[in-house]
């Protein structure tokens, strides 16, 4: 019998080196198993100890900084946060998150993104400027909580990830940047729903996603993208009947 | 195009994981939504002739009319079911701090559904 | 071909770094800003930051009361001349990035709500639960984003400081998705780096934090100062390292040994009070003494044999149970999660093991009050500066405002540096640029017979810190430590790396990490071992009393080919005339 310090799991890893790989394929590893490790403390172990050309972003492993979004047996996570236990004795298959370019092994090209929060102006847009000795803006917990969740999102792409409509349409905004327009949109000191619309309510925008679902499932922080996407869908649904209305918008 | 390698997209993806076929289903039974809504403007209009509709009714009592119409029941009931049971997350009502219960908003809902249903149905019968 | 030239280049895209982008965007819309980023400015070591940021903002406080708690703190090491100016624009800030959207927690009336923190006599910390340097963070990111000659390098690795001409005037830098070397010039730079928390091997420091700046700094002549003061967070969980925020014992979490006593009653913080007195958490005593005291009394307990044995090192207990489920979900929901997610313990139900962890980084790069440093053109901000409001124990929250308030104030200076400068000399930047690709070419990429790994020479690195450079020191065992350090420099020419490909090669990276690592490292040991006297962070058994008459001084590390030389600079002191630190009396 094999005593616990010696056991051991597979992982199945994605490998791509684009210099040296025309196409991907799959690597092994076994790695010693705790029951306290979590599957990046299984990668770190085997870029120090087997293979230093294993390629992943991590950083905070701590599961706030967002790096380290993988595919884990099929599924979206932070692989800062998924244990080993949960899967021994059987192997994991470890690959880069899906919908992305992969720029080598389990690393993501996500610029797509990052031009996407710049379209949807992820900023607050004030709805009154205010001079700093004019002091802070009044905000109730209440108003507060309206927006909360949707500021919780660490923009770590496990939604776009889970998301099979980004899959086939890269243009679709996604799940993240429109939580993030509509967390601004839904904060009472900003006015710049407006201006947010023009991206997101676009066709590009709330529009294409048919309400999969899934991109809530797989999201570590709680913030219900999808919940953010329809409700940003009835907002502009009722901002386009009441522009139908003879006395305009109201 | 955004540099780096893409994986191919097989047809088959909303096989690979049983919450995306749960979803294609649903996005399915929209075809038998629209196509019953169709059914009944078609047995309005019908209804407007008696003579046609002697035959129309006739046709209607055939087994395979049956089974497409248990069928079509199954559908839509799949259908509105999921669509209820995705409310809470559209429509969010606050009381302070405090987001209404999601099983509160589904629940009225469905209260709201059987309640219309309950009307169409006093209004065919009667 | 020309090499993109910015009027201010930025090393770092985390809170200094963006607020110091910000800055030069709203106060100067003239000038272009190059950020640049060895990761993605949101994935930066802010995100991870938790209780809050002290800024003066309630009636009952008072600015100069934030400046004596702040000095006391830094066992007087701290200038004060910068203490002022960092307390008196410390609620500005924080106001301005309300302003930007940051979710700060709210009392019932729409203010904004502040909470205790240890070390402080008045609650003064802004918070936004527990996440207060994620949503500080992203708030800044997001507010970045705005600003048109913001010009980003996200994923480019800074190797070197481009000087010529006596002047600091750009990086060479590692494109990292495509292994592209780089020369970005900059009219002025600067360092946003962030600290050093990795160089030790038990830290709740992310993997970023390897005193790259300080490095880039000291490499470039510029001195690295107080370097020996570490600060250990009281309560990290054992194995991870994980932060458990300061603000669970704010809300008022207490210390339990393994009798389940409150032992920090007696290590002159004050009496134990009843959970349930409306007294209790007190300021400025118990568990909300200073970070430096109450890790030094874990290491006294546990001397005594009362702290509790386990897998990972001894432990004591932070206990929440008391706060009950509703405080805990509503005040620090992220410890509670944390706690569930990697130790699975439910602090409502059960107290956490904590220990004590290296959390921060007192030293830095020598900067003057507006983060200017010793080379024309190079400015620091931010945990890798030493400015030095900190001195020898930094009280928690004042690093998040820190960011703030010295990222913009060097931001400004920085770009009057560059308004008034000429434009730098490409050419020789570009030349300077090609003899750091070779060298990473022929070190790094294509060298081959190396004997040494990574992995050996960072496991060695943060076992002699550890053992030399902890909690308390003495001469011995610091002097064994700077000689592992230049031991391991001397390795680490010896390194031989595996991979030799361009693209997205983390093991180059990891190497040239490092070696910054042993560089940070070096001047802490070396200018831990020269200070023989016990301020703050640093405890030495062998020279266990406060020395003011020799060393109330801040230490400069110079880098030399052999050990660094350690020099001295006086404290400014303006108002506060070194005193006892009390705490816990009433």
């Amino acid at each position: 019998m094999a005593s616990a310090s010696a056991a051991t799991q597979v992982l199945e890893v994605f490998r791509y080196s684009p210099e040296q790989d025309p196409e991907p394929h799959f690597q092994s590893y076994e790695v010693p198993f705790h029951d306290d490790w979590v599957v990046l403390d299984a990668l770190n172990h085997i870029k120090d100890r087997m293979d230093w050309s294993l390629t992943h972003r991590w950083s905070c492993r701590m599961g706030v900084c967002g790096s380290c979004g993988m595919m884990v047996n099929g599924e979206a996570k932070l692989t800062c946060a998924a244990f080993l236990r949960d899967y021994y004795p059987k192997p994991i298959r470890v690959e880069p998150l899906t919908g992305f370019p992969v720029l080598r092994d389990l690393v993501i090209n996500m610029d797509d993104f990052m031009e996407k929060l710049v379209q949807v102006k992820s900023w607050l847009i004030p709805k009154e400027p205010r001079e700093l000795s004019q002091g802070e803006y009044r905000q109730s917990p209440a108003e507060l909580a309206r927006y909360k969740q949707f500021s919780m999102c660490i923009n770590c792409m496990l939604c776009y990830a889970a998301c099979p409509v980004y899959a086939l349409h890269t243009d679709f905004i996604g799940p993240a940047a429109i939580a993030l327009a509509q967390r601004y949109n839904l904060d009472s000191r900003d006015a710049g729903e407006q201006q947010r619309a023009e991206a997101i309510q676009a066709d590009e925008g709330v529009w294409e996603c048919t309400f999969v679902g899934e991109c809530s499932k797989v999201c570590p922080k709680d913030v219900d993208p999808a919940g953010a996407i329809q409700q940003a869908k009835m907002a502009g649904a009722i901002d386009w009947y009441k522009a139908l209305l003879p006395r305009g918008k109201g | 195009m955004r540099e780096g390698y893409r994986r191919p997209i097989p047809a088959t993806w909303w096989l690979q994981k049983r919450s995306y076929s749960l979803f294609m289903l649903r996005e399915f039974t929209s075809v038998f939504v629209g196509g019953y809504a169709f059914f009944l403007l078609v047995l309005v209009s019908r209804a407007q002739d008696p003579a046609s509709f002697a035959s129309f009714y006739e046709a209607l009592m055939s087994p395979l009319s049956i089974v497409l119409h248990v069928l079509a029941l199954a559908m839509v009931l799949y259908h509105t079911v999921t669509w209820l049971n995705l409310t809470p997350k559209v429509v969010i009502v606050w009381r302070g701090e405090q987001k209404l219960a999601p099983f509160v908003i589904a629940g009225a809902h469905y209260l709201l559904w059987l309640v219309t249903s309950g009307a169409v149905v006093w209004l065919v019968l009667s | 071909m020309g090499i993109p030239v910015h009027d201010v280049l930025i090393v770092g895209g985390g809170g200094a770094g963006l607020r110091a982008a910000i800055a030069i965007g709203e106060e100067f819309p003239d000038l272009s800003i190059g950020v640049v980023s060895k990761v993605y400015p949101m994935r930066s070591h802010t995100v991870s930051a938790e209780g809050g940021a002290a800024g003066v903002i309630k009636p009952n406080d008072s600015l100069d009361d934030h400046c004596y708690d702040t000095i006391s703190g830094a066992d007087w090491l701290a200038d004060q001349d910068a203490v002022e100016a960092f307390v008196n624009e410390a609620p500005k800030e924080l106001i301005q990035l309300e302003h930007w959207g940051c979710p700060w927690s709210r009392e019932p009336d729409g203010s904004v709500a502040v909470r205790p923190f240890g070390g402080m006599k008045i609650r003064r910390t802004w918070f936004a639960a527990d996440k207060t340097g994620f949503h500080m963070l992203h708030a800044l990111f997001q507010t970045s984003l705005r600003y048109k000659p913001v010009v980003r390098y996200d994923e480019f690795f800074v190797t070197k400081l481009l000087v010529n001409d006596g002047r600091c005037q750009g990086v060479t830098a590692i494109e990292i998705r495509t292994g592209e070397v780089h020369a970005i010039g900059g009219k002025s730079v600067i360092l946003c780096t962030g600290g050093a928390g990795r160089i030790f091997p038990f830290t709740t420091n992310a993997a970023i934090k390897n005193g790259d700046g300080m490095a880039l700094a000291y490499r470039a002549g510029v001195p690295l100062k107080d370097m020996e003061f570490v600060q250990y967070h009281p309560t990290g969980l054992p194995g991870t390292g994980i932060l458990i925020t300061e603000a669970a014992r704010g809300e008022g979490g207490v210390l339990l040994n393994k009798d389940g006593y409150r032992y920090l009653q007696d290590y002159e913080l004050g009496e134990a009070l009843p959970l349930d007195s409306p007294d209790h958490p007190r300021l400025r005593a118990m568990e909300l003494g200073p970070r430096d005291r109450l890790s030094q009394a874990f290491v006294k307990e546990q001397e005594r044999g009362r702290t509790i044995q386990g897998k990972y090192g001894d432990y004591v207990h932070l206990d929440l149970r008391h706060l009950g489920q509703k405080k805990i979900d509503k005040q620090i929901p992220f410890v509670r999660d944390t706690a569930k997610n990697y130790i699975g313990i439910d602090p409502v139900y059960e107290p956490i093991p904590v220990r004590p962890v290296v959390h921060y980084m007192m030293g830095g790069v020598d900067t003057d009050i507006d983060g200017a440093t010793s080379l024309p053109g190079l400015f620091a901000a931010g945990e890798c500066a030493c400015v030095s409001i900190n001195g020898a124990n930094r009280l928690g929250s004042n690093s998040l405002t820190e960011l703030l308030v010295f990222g913009r104030r060097a931001a400004r200076v920085a770009a009057g540096f560059a308004i008034e400068n000429p434009a730098v000399d490409e050419d020789a930047i570009r030349k300077q640029a090609a003899e750091e690709e070779e060298r990473i070419r022929s070190c790094f990429l294509e060298r081959t017979g190396g004997s040494e790994t990574i992995a050996d020479i960072r496991t060695d690195l943060n076992t002699t810190l550890d053992k030399g450079a902890g909690i308390y020191r003495n001469e011995g065992a610091l002097k064994e430590t700077c000689a592992t350090v230049l031991e391991l420099k001397k390795r680490f020419g010896e390194i031989q790396l595996t991979d030799r490909t361009r693209t997205f090669n983390t093991e180059l990276q990891n190497a040239l990490e490092l070696e910054f690592m042993l560089d940070a490292g070096e001047a802490l040991a070396f200018s831990a071992v020269a200070r023989t006297e016990s301020r703050g962070s640093h405890q030495r058994t062998d020279h266990p009393e406060r020395n003011d008459e020799d060393f109330l001084k801040h230490s400069l590390a110079y880098r030399t080919d052999g050990e660094p030389r350690i020099d001295y600079k006086d404290v400014v002191i303006t108002r506060w005339p070194p005193g006892e630190r009390v705490y816990g009396k009433r």
